[in-house]
């Protein structure tokens, strides 16, 4: 009895004592990853990891494969996360107060000013690198098949991500936030240039309606900041979580990144570096064949030219993710976020400029509100959505600008795609446009005929002619996305540099004064 | 989807559950519908039956020495009111393009965010703007004269 009593308490002890090392075996079941073995179950054994693939094909790790892009998107995104998360701690929702509370961060709050300035780089990082990455992974042809509905994912990621920029604009609530905004509000009624025109608003005004769903009420006030409060720090990060975890869960399910067909001819493991996968034989076990879907999986041959994710992926990912961090910090000591007077409804900040990304889009709906803001970007969206299911093409997957025409094609389309936005707005910032020429001419005409919608022509009629000129659906892709690309950066240059007050054209910020 | 019960059948071809369709088709079709009830309900939320915003309707003293053309500018409202020999009109300042203050100036109006060009009465004459600025309803009452700000009247109309 005794003795059976000494040694329960003894186990007991010894359990206890074992506490510590007992929690960290039932977390990390695998052991320490030190092995190709334990590697492996290091990822598969871990939610967050094993969006990751357990193997890595050396074709992917190379620098110019991805210039880790989307982890640097993904970086910026976990870094407005975390600052974003400290600001909501003193920032208060409410006309007025808001811009108060924003004050109270920039000079109060103990690195406040810090914090948001790092906010702010970080979302601005975050939409730069998005746009390269979209770049990136349509220059290699990634949104082919089995990637389409990746492409996709990532498409609703582009516009997620637009939309949270947008709608942190306006929580600062000073004349750049409000005038920004109402600008905006009034470009999702545009659809009213079209309806007036037509004579059936009264019947069917979608522009209206959106205008007023977005703003909960006719102006931008208590009603529109608490809107886009809640779009920002609750629905839109949500929203973004979930794809990004489809987006990256996604990667490993199709295969990795996309590689070229030859790829294993290409790049080979380095027989001293690298462990091979398969020491013996492999067991042909073919029951795999019945449940998995597709092409049968390999049997005979390993995973070659692939490295265990873990440490080759993961510690290049970590490197891009502190790379990240220290850009933004940097910018964050160099640059202050911008704060102006508090929002006043009766005068409009003069110029009235939208987040960078924006001023292209400005551009042009300095022409038409509603083809600027809402016909051509519509049109550039769908026409992205849909490329993976028009260009059903092989040639030159998983290669920088590959496919017919290749980077020959993409050069000249950035010639002609430069050329002729520089051109058309040179025409219309000299010489006007139809109005001043023709003071009567008809709203509808306008909105069809005017800078934007004559580049677009243009670069839709380029497109054409690669696409027959080399036979291929690809080399029109090619040459309609950089001429795009080309277009927007022309447009977004005009409208941050060379626009000043009412929009009018400057050759240098230092002459706005004169007006 | 009824067989005989002594039917042989190969594994990988299981018993057709008839009962369990049905009763897996009700649950599916009465998920279906809670969720195009609940759709619309939820759709419906956010646009309120009554925006809160404040009057449109006020009145409105005007200075008894307006010199004729000069815009007069109710405190915290985007309208000018002109008055000339033919009497009193209200012109919103609101620009019909993109929805800025358009400044009264020497030759009509100027909008700073897009450069739209309004003339005296209203046309446009310059930039993107695609209607004129409206001409509101001015009655007389009040303190001298009442604007009401949802109402427009014809361009010319001067009480």
């Amino acid at each position: 009895m005794d003795e059976a009593n000494r040694s329960a308490l003894n186990e007991f002890w010894v359990n206890l004592k074992s506490v510590p090392s007992q929690i960290y075996r039932a977390m990390f079941r695998g052991g320490a990853p030190v092995s190709d073995r334990t590697r492996s179950s290091f990822v598969f054994g871990n939610v967050f990891l094993h969006l990751h693939s357990v193997r890595t094909h050396l074709w992917s790790l190379r620098w110019t494969a991805t210039m880790g892009l989307g982890i640097i998107t993904t970086a910026a995104f976990l870094i407005t996360l975390v600052t974003g998360v400290l600001l909501m701690f003193y920032y208060k929702p409410y006309p007025d107060v808001a811009y108060q509370s924003i004050k109270d961060i920039h000079f109060i709050v103990p690195t406040g000013r810090f914090m948001r300035n790092i906010h702010r780089w970080a979302a601005n990082v975050m939409v730069v690198a998005v746009l390269l990455h979209m770049a990136r992974a349509f220059y290699t042809a990634s949104y082919r098949k089995p990637r389409e509905f990746n492409w996709f994912i990532g498409w609703g990621l582009l516009v997620t991500t637009l939309a949270l920029s947008f709608t942190g604009y306006l929580l600062p609530w000073d004349q750049l936030a409000y005038w920004a905004i109402t600008i905006g509000a009034n470009i999702a009624q545009s659809p009213r240039e079209i309806t007036d025109a037509m004579g059936i608003t009264e019947f069917f005004d979608i522009g209206g309606l959106q205008r007023e769903v977005l703003l909960g009420s006719d102006k931008v006030g208590e009603e529109s900041l608490i809107r886009f409060y809640l779009l920002h720090v609750m629905i839109l990060p949500l929203v973004l979580a979930m794809l990004m975890a489809v987006h990256f869960w996604r990667i490993r399910k199709d295969g990795g990144l996309a590689k070229p067909v030859d790829v294993d001819d290409r790049v080979k493991a380095d027989a001293e570096e690298h462990y091979p996968v398969f020491t013996e034989e492999p067991q042909k076990t073919y029951q795999l064949a019945a449940v998995v879907k597709g092409r049968t999986p390999a049997v005979g041959s390993g995973p070659e030219n692939t490295v265990p994710s873990m440490p080759h992926l993961f510690y290049a990912e970590l490197g891009v993710l502190m790379f990240t961090t220290l850009i933004c910090i940097v910018l964050a000591f160099v640059s202050d976020a911008p704060l102006k007077e508090l929002a006043n409804p009766l005068v409009p900040e003069n110029p009235a400029k939208a987040p960078w990304y924006f001023l292209g889009l400005q551009e042009i709906v300095a022409f038409s509100a509603f083809m600027g803001g809402i016909g051509i970007p519509m049109l550039c969206w769908i026409g992205l959505g849909l490329i993976p299911f028009l260009d059903k093409e092989t040639e030159g997957t998983g290669e920088w600008f590959g496919g017919p025409g290749g980077a020959k094609l993409v050069g000249w389309s950035m010639i002609y795609g430069f050329a002729t936005s520089i051109a058309v707005e040179a025409v219309a910032i000299r010489f006007g446009w139809l109005r001043e020429w023709f003071p009567d001419i008809p709203q509808l005409v306008i909105t069809l005929v005017n800078p934007g919608t004559v580049i677009t022509v243009l670069y839709a009629g380029f497109s054409i002619w690669a696409l027959r000129r080399f036979n291929s659906t690809r080399a029109g892709a090619l040459a309609l996305f950089t001429c795009f690309l080309c277009g927007f950066i022309v447009l977004t240059v005009i409208g941050t540099y060379f626009r000043g007050p009412n929009w009018e054209f400057f050759w240098s910020p230092a002459d706005w004064n004169a007006h | 989807m009824t067989t005989k019960p002594t039917e042989k059948r190969s594994r990988f071809e299981p018993e057709p559950m008839p009962r369990r369709d049905f009763l897996g088709l009700a649950a599916l079709a009465s998920m279906a519908a809670a969720f195009f009830v609940s759709m619309f309900g939820m759709l419906k939320l956010p646009k309120a039956a009554v925006s809160a915003s404040p009057s449109k309707k006020y009145s409105v003293a005007l200075p008894d020495a307006l010199p004729e053309g000069e815009a007069f500018v109710p405190p915290g409202r985007s309208v000018a009111v002109f008055r000339d020999g033919e009497g009193v009109f209200a012109i919103s300042t609101v620009c019909t393009h993109l929805g800025c203050i358009v400044k009264p100036n020497a030759n009509g109006f100027e909008c700073p965010c897009h450069g739209s060009g309004f003339s005296k009465d209203g046309a446009v004459t310059k930039g993107p703007a695609p209607k004129p600025l409206p001409w509101l309803k001015v009655s007389k009452g009040g303190s001298g004269f009442v604007i009401d700000e949802e109402a427009t009247v014809k361009t010319g109309t001067k009480v």
